[in-house]
């Protein structure tokens, strides 16, 4: 997430984390285009989208983490976040760039449920990689 | 055979938790006139009641096997006996 981040930078990056279907492990990190190219918004491309659910959809899978980046504030949801998660089962993960840009250095991940408008941010718990490979393209 | 409507989690507490339900109709808009007999209250967060007939939800993609209706005539897309129509939350958001 954060290397997309950064590769992205300054336009916000987004993607998501496959999981098996209410296992809430995330598993399978997938990279979206951002159809909006912005720096302030972002958007999965509909064609796109569609495709990962579908995958998602015939190997039993779910979304357990959304990711987007935030490259000039802090990774905290904005309104616009707020207004648009639905994904009841998900972590939302921010990540910013503000900081470093697209250089290694000091960024911000943090995680949230959002859930009917309320934001509750959750501590990340870094865990060995499991068996099953992500993708990493 | 009829249409099978996928439904995201979010939309899953009309339908009893179910991941898909089935429906009759030739449009889009008969779809979900169907699909509301039997979930009460799933045709208003996909389509703007508000709105005139053709128009989904902002925050809403509808397909019909692979083709977004957006851009195939919105609740009049033509639907037929086999098909699939996948219903996504659009994800979107922004630092503003």
């Amino acid at each position: 997430m954060v290397a997309h981040a950064r590769a992205d930078h300054p336009d916000e990056a987004c993607g998501v984390i496959a999981g098996p279907e209410g296992s809430d492990t995330p598993l399978r990190l997938v990279p979206m285009i951002n159809a909006d190219r912005s720096p302030t918004f972002f958007r999965f491309d509909p064609s796109e989208q569609l495709e990962i659910s579908k995958q998602m959809w015939a190997a039993d899978e779910e979304i357990v983490v959304v990711y987007h980046s935030h490259t000039a504030t802090e990774a905290y949801p904005s309104r616009t976040d707020v207004s648009y998660a639905a994904e009841p089962q998900a972590h939302y993960v921010l990540v910013s760039t503000a900081e470093s840009g697209r250089e290694p250095g000091p960024v911000s991940v943090r995680s949230f449920r959002i859930l009917e408008g309320e934001v509750t941010e959750e501590e990340i718990e870094v865990l060995p990689a499991p068996d099953a490979q992500g993708e990493t393209e | 055979m009829a249409v099978e409507v996928r439904i995201p989690t979010i939309l899953r507490t009309y339908t009893g938790g179910e991941k898909a339900v089935s429906g009759q109709g030739t449009t889009l808009a008969e779809l979900f006139d169907d699909v509301e007999g039997r979930h009460p209250g799933l045709r208003a967060r996909i389509v703007d009641e508000k709105a005139d007939s053709t128009a989904l939800r902002r925050f809403v993609n509808v397909y019909v096997n692979d083709e977004d209706v957006r851009f195939s005539g919105g609740l009049s897309a033509p639907v037929a006996d086999g098909d699939v129509v996948v219903v996504l939350p659009a994800v979107a958001g922004g630092s503003l």
